[in-house]
């Protein structure tokens, strides 16, 4: 089977290169909550004021043909549980809005770099996510798209509160931007709680991706702003970035001193042991994929592996989901049956990327 | 319905899976079920809410104003006659019922939102078409900044262009 254009076709469109800080940094993201003024709230609304909001987003995305081009509109109820599931993994939508999929929407553009959320906690949840370190682009095209929508749509907007959100949390910019980053060499030498630990002082969230609070067994962690009242859009992305920033220093310079010393020896060989297991396994449980692309993935960013490049191991990291593996294989498949796919999804991957 | 892996818990997370045309159902606590996260794939997400953290934020323990029982009863019972949510909704679920709410809410909601975000007014940014008159201060505002620079560095001529240009916004509010 032609697998590596299934594979393609199966990864997000917007993990894509170039990545800036792509050493250390997965995505950039931002998401602006935003609400229509003569409706009430999605989990306050009827079924006809939901199918309400649909229509009006899709009659200002029709009309102006400029603004999403080729944009397609998926209907949750439209969709099987496989297929909801794998948006979910694409990082695409969010849980709550296929958790409850009647008169939910999403709208996606041809990059897959803008999706909009409709009638998930708010009316609409307009996202744009990049590669790498890119949160400033990712603002540019989000606030690009809210113009354009809200030169047709009416807006629920307070002149003190700002944009009015369903929880008071998200209220005023509606904006939570959030960066996912990569910490291995932090973890070696046990400094990620204590690097992490200071970023709630000024204002910002972290969280694993794996696992549960700070714990992470991918060394993956998510970066967002808590607050969204009281300060301006680019106030927050330049809190975000400039934090993020001296992260990455604090991580970079971690992998500097293991390289440096006799430490070096036992990195190399717990990444060479890593990609000899994810090139040579016939079986492999998610979780220990999760643990092994940790590995490889420090390997890549440092240069370690001829050949292996950081976003090819960043794929691995998205063909490791359930959804996304099934929907690579074309069919259901049960725990057992993933383990194999999965672990010759990852040997073809990888073969192939090295030849 | 206690957790059918520990038996100890709450069952929260129910799990529906289908297999060719095979229905199994599992009913976990939020601790099993995080620890079989690996049949969840990565559904399952730490559930850390703030809506129920709100409610609680709601209440202070110096019980801000004294007010009495017919007040409190009063206030419980106030509905939002758009959407129809009662503030007794509001201190159960956290969420508003529509843009209406804000406003009516407002004396219970600032309190809030100055403990959750530390401040209770919006500096972002402001709606082109549906911002008004909000959008003309805030313009005006850019422009006197701008002005103040302009006469700092001792540029007049275009210093006057933006006194011009504030001149006519301020018109436009009046």
């Amino acid at each position: 089977m032609n697998l590596q254009g299934k594979i393609k076709d199966a990864l997000p469109g917007w993990l894509n290169e170039p990545t800036p800080d792509g050493d250390v940094v997965l995505s950039s993201r931002i998401r602006l909550a935003r609400n229509l003024r003569q409706l009430s709230f999605p989990h306050y609304a009827g079924e006809k004021q939901l199918e309400e909001v649909i229509s009006q987003v899709n009659s200002v995305l029709k009309s102006s043909a400029r603004l999403l081009p080729d944009y397609v509109l998926k209907r949750m109820d439209g969709l099987g549980q496989l297929d909801r599931v794998l948006l979910v993994e694409q990082y695409l939508v969010s849980l709550d809005l296929i958790n409850n999929p009647a008169h939910r929407g999403v709208v996606l553009n041809k990059e897959q770099t803008v999706s909009i959320m409709l009638n998930e906690e708010d009316h609409l949840r307009i996202q744009s996510i990049f590669s790498g370190l890119q949160l400033k682009k990712a603002w540019e095209l989000g606030t690009q798209i809210d113009d354009q929508l809200e030169s047709q749509l009416d807006y629920a907007f307070n002149e003190e509160k700002g944009y009015l959100t369903t929880c008071p949390t998200n209220v005023g910019t509606g904006l939570r931007a959030s960066v996912m980053i990569h910490l291995p060499a932090l973890d070696i030498v046990d400094q990620v709680k204590r690097v992490l630990s200071v970023l709630p002082h000024v204002g910002l969230n972290v969280r694993g991706i794996y696992g549960e609070g700070t714990d992470s067994s991918g060394n993956l962690y998510q970066i967002s702003n808590q607050v969204t009242l009281g300060l301006s859009e680019e106030e927050i992305i330049s809190k975000l970035v400039s934090v993020t920033k001296q992260v990455i220093d604090q991580e970079r310079s971690a992998r500097e001193a293991l390289l440096a010393n006799e430490s070096r020896l036992q990195l190399e060989n717990r990444v060479n042991r890593a990609f000899g297991i994810l090139t040579h396994a016939r079986l492999l449980s998610s979780e220990e994929t999760i643990n092994l692309i940790n590995d490889v993935l420090m390997g890549a960013e440092l240069n370690m592996i001829p050949g292996i490049k950081v976003q090819t191991v960043k794929e691995l990291l998205f063909l490791n989901r359930p959804a996304i593996l099934q929907n690579l294989v074309g069919q259901e498949l049960t725990p057992g049956e993933r383990d194999y796919y999965r672990a010759a999804v990852i040997r073809e991957h990888l073969t192939s990327a090295k030849e | 319905m206690w957790c059918e892996r520990c038996k100890q818990r709450q069952a929260t997370v129910h799990v529906t899976k289908v297999i060719n045309n095979h229905k199994t159902e599992s009913h976990l606590c939020e601790v099993c079920a995080g620890k079989s996260g690996k049949d969840l794939g990565f559904l399952f997400e730490p559930n850390f809410s703030f809506h129920h953290l709100l409610a609680g934020l709601l209440e202070s323990e110096f019980g801000v104003k004294s007010e009495s029982f017919s007040q409190q009863k009063e206030e419980s019972h106030k509905k939002c006659p758009t959407c129809g949510l009662t503030f007794t909704d509001f201190r159960n679920m956290g969420l508003m019922g529509c843009a209406n709410c804000y406003d009516l809410f407002k004396d219970h909601l600032d309190p809030l939102l100055r403990r959750v975000h530390g401040s209770i007014a919006h500096t972002g940014k402001v709606p082109k078409r549906t911002g008004g008159r909000v959008r003309v201060r805030k313009e005006i505002e850019e422009l006197r900044s701008k002005l103040q620079e302009a006469i700092k560095r001792e540029a007049y001529e275009e210093a006057a262009k933006l006194r011009d240009e504030i001149k006519e916004k301020e018109e436009k509010l009046n």
